[in-house]
């Protein structure tokens, strides 16, 4: 979905973030190689040498038990926050370096935001509220209201433009919010725990429509929870943090199949592996592959000598025909039969991004295992059973020096 | 400036002349800054007569009905009976007059005070530092006796309606700069940072969000810094700031126990009053009294009227 040859639209590198008297001599003992936990009566080291590229409609997520240093690294993107050290750039824009008056048009043109208990102004109406971003952006009423009532509408609140934030539930309050950061336009959003404050079952239901609408949008967004679920849903990379330090970044897979370190693997222990893992992420190359022309005495000699019972059989654009099995083969090379006409089995196929939970019941029908093919019905990967038990296994492996998923370094 | 002379109570402590010094200072400042002074009481007599004769230009019972109206329109018809029943009452003991010019030296030093206890618990809230400035200073002006003011205040403006205006102001002034701080710093930070968040300027911070949300608490100041300049008007009626002030002043002077009452329920009447409406208009009053709801609602029937008929053309 990202091309990673684009400008990315954020880009952060070597971030420190420290609060407290003497911040630079934070940042300066631990760039020395000093522990953030012995530097407390100095202060707080809140985001330590933070680097991360985020692309054009990406969501980017970042993750992490609270006092991580989420919310710190993500005012240090609008400028709430200045970086103690490094840089971040936002549309290739150096927000450290820019006046307070540059940072207002950055904010107005470019960023925005969603907050954790909605911030919305209580003395106004949704609509007011929906409309504060284009209030300040200088846009004259009409189109004002025209852009508000648009925005209000994509998130399911048309008609709501007249009540007062009080007469409205917490999902529909973060709608609002929602709304408002939509009506503002910016490429980017920021979303700091935009869904935490809500039950779970609401929660679920705006990230279904945050999904919905990103289909829509393809906005730039950077989502912070400390929910691991809710990470992997939305995610296209997740980065995780600890103490201040991001410790993996990866997509949700990687981090899954491929953690860090144990911090990281304790997390995704208790993931719903079914739900997150995609036929795409678990497949393998397929061990051998017989051509259409191909004979039952060649299928034959491949089925021994790779320890298979089956095998798929594709054209020459890779295009897969169906598989065939052990014991049919067999039963032709004792007939002498020259070609595959009527040895062939329909193949049970699956696209790359079908989640595993999908899988099941396919793969429970068909002992031969899953094709996985793209959508002009070339072959992919083959999905063995054992493939899927092992995948839904919790990873063994945590704990290795991973480097592979790290994008930052 | 420390006499050696002079002893105090402790063995070896020497005596601190901090009276003569302020004396001093207050002698100096009344030679050296005279034309300012002058300039201040031409103002505020200016002000304060000016409205005393304006209060008491109508027929006493038309401003009663007037007074009474407001309350219709900012509370409701009970607090409207109250009004009325209670002016009238003044009319009758013979205190209106009286009432009225106190009333005006009350607005005249309640607004002033206002004019500058607001912006400086605005600037207080932004800054950590004006604020722990402000603070010692606010303390001391307003746990100071009330009498006290008195004094300095007479030996600048003379006897008369001018030093009771100031020495309103200095005691009255306090509660608006510290629930003017307080109102502004009680405001959801998370709000504030969304208006951050968004791009407006600080001004746009200040007029749209902070402003707006603290006006509550803003309100409750005012409420305060105009019952206390009510008591203090009344004390200023021993400089000769006339009004209500200089009959209870006379009533002690010649031991009047009848005009002494009378004067006071007069005071009690304003008290109630003031405080009732600006009670009201903290609460949103001027969006939320029933004579106000009727006025706009009978604006909006006009005007989606108006758009009905727009829409209709097109
Ligand atoms: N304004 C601040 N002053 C001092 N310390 C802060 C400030 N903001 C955050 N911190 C500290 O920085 C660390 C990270 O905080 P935060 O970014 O809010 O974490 P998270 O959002 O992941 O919960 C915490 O230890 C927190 O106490
Ligand atoms: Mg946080």
């Amino acid at each position: 979905m990202n091309s990673s040859t684009a400008e990315p639209a954020v880009s952060a590198r070597n971030v420190f973030k420290a609060f407290g008297k003497r911040p630079q001599e934070i940042v300066r003992r631990i760039k020395d190689g000093a522990d953030r936990n012995d530097l407390t009566d100095l202060g707080t080291a809140a985001v330590i040498d933070a680097s991360f590229d985020v692309q054009p409609g990406e969501v980017f997520v970042v993750m992490g038990l609270s006092g991580s240093g989420k919310s710190t690294l993500i005012r240090m993107v609008n400028g709430l926050l200045p970086p103690t050290a490094g840089s971040i750039e936002v549309g290739g824009e150096d927000i450290a370096r820019l006046s307070d008056r540059d940072l207002r048009r950055i904010r107005r043109e470019k960023v925005s935001m969603v907050f954790q208990h909605f911030a919305l102004l209580p003395h106004r109406t949704v609509g007011q509220n929906a409309g504060y971003a284009l209030e300040i952006q200088g846009l004259n009423r009409s189109d004002r209201e025209r852009k508000t009532e648009e925005a209000l509408k994509m998130v399911g609140l048309d008609g709501w433009g007249g009540s007062m934030p009080d007469e409205l539930s917490g999902g529909m309050r973060q709608r609002v919010g929602l709304a408002r950061a939509l009506a503002a336009g910016t490429e980017v959003m920021l979303m700091d725990e935009a869904f935490s404050a809500l039950d779970p079952l609401i929660r679920r239901e705006m990230q279904d429509q945050l999904v919905e609408l990103q289909e829509q949008l393809g906005k730039t967004i950077l989502f912070i929870t400390h929910d691991l679920n809710e990470a992997m849903r939305l995610g296209d990379r997740i980065a995780m943090m600890r103490d201040g330090r991001t410790v993996q970044i990866g997509t949700s897979e990687q981090i899954l199949n491929d953690p860090a370190n144990d911090y990281v693997a304790q997390f995704v222990q208790d993931v719903d592996r079914t739900r997150v893992l995609t036929a795409g992420g678990i497949m393998e190359p397929p061990v051998a592959v017989l051509g259409t022309e191909q004979g039952p005495r060649t299928a034959h000699k491949l089925m021994r000598e790779h320890q298979t019972n089956v095998l798929a059989v594709v054209d020459r654009s890779k295009k897969l025909h169906g598989f065939v099995h052990e014991a049919a083969i067999a039963a032709a090379v004792s007939q002498g039969a020259n070609t595959l006409d009527g040895l062939m089995q329909p193949a049970p196929s699956v696209h790359a991004d079908t989640p595993l939970v999908e899988l099941m019941t396919q793969a429970a029908e068909h002992e031969t295992g899953l094709a996985v093919i793209d959508g002009a019905g070339r072959l992919e990967g083959i999905i063995a059973r054992v493939t899927l038990l092992n995948a839904l296994a919790e990873p063994k492996h945590a704990g290795h020096d991973s480097t592979e998923s790290m994008v930052a370094s | 400036m420390i006499s050696a002379a002079e002893e105090t109570e402790g063995v070896g402590i020497p005596r601190l002349n901090i009276g003569e010094w302020i004396e001093a200072g207050v002698d100096w400042v009344n030679e050296n800054l005279e034309w300012l002074f002058n300039l201040i009481q031409t103002i505020v007599s200016t002000l304060t007569d000016g409205l005393d004769d304006l209060l008491n230009t109508p027929d006493a019972l038309v401003l009663a009905v007037v007074f009474s109206l407001l309350a219709w329109l900012v509370k409701d018809w009970k607090l409207a009976l109250l009004s009325i029943v209670m002016l009238v009452f003044v009319i009758s003991i013979d205190q209106w007059e009286n009432a009225m010019t106190t009333l005006a030296l009350v607005a005249v030093a309640a607004a002033i005070a206002l004019a500058i206890a607001i912006p400086l618990g605005i600037w207080a809230a932004r800054s950590d530092r004006v604020s722990g400035a402000v603070r010692p200073v606010m303390d001391l002006m307003q746990t100071m006796p009330a009498f006290v003011w008195l004094v300095p205040v007479v030996t600048l403006f003379s006897i008369g309606v001018t030093g009771g205006v100031i020495a309103t102001i200095i005691f009255a002034l306090p509660p608006g700069v510290r629930f003017t701080e307080l109102g502004i710093r009680q405001v959801d930070s998370e709000v504030v940072e969304a208006g951050h968040a968004f791009g407006s300027t600080p001004r746009q911070i200040l007029l749209r969000i902070q402003l707006p949300l603290a006006l509550q608490t803003i309100m409750a100041g005012v409420n305060q810094v105009i019952m206390l300049s009510l008591s203090m008007a009344v004390i200023a009626g021993l400089v000769g700031a006339g009004g209500l002030g200089n009959e209870v002043t006379r009533a002690i002077g010649s031991l009047d126990i009848g005009l002494g009452f009378e004067a006071g329920l007069a005071v009690v009447v304003l008290a109630i009053y003031l405080d009732r409406m600006t009670a009201a208009i903290g609460r949103g009053g001027m969006v939320s009294g029933r004579a106000s709801k009727l006025v706009r609602r009978r604006l909006d029937a006009h005007r989606s009227a108006t758009r009905g008929r727009a829409m209709g053309q097109v």
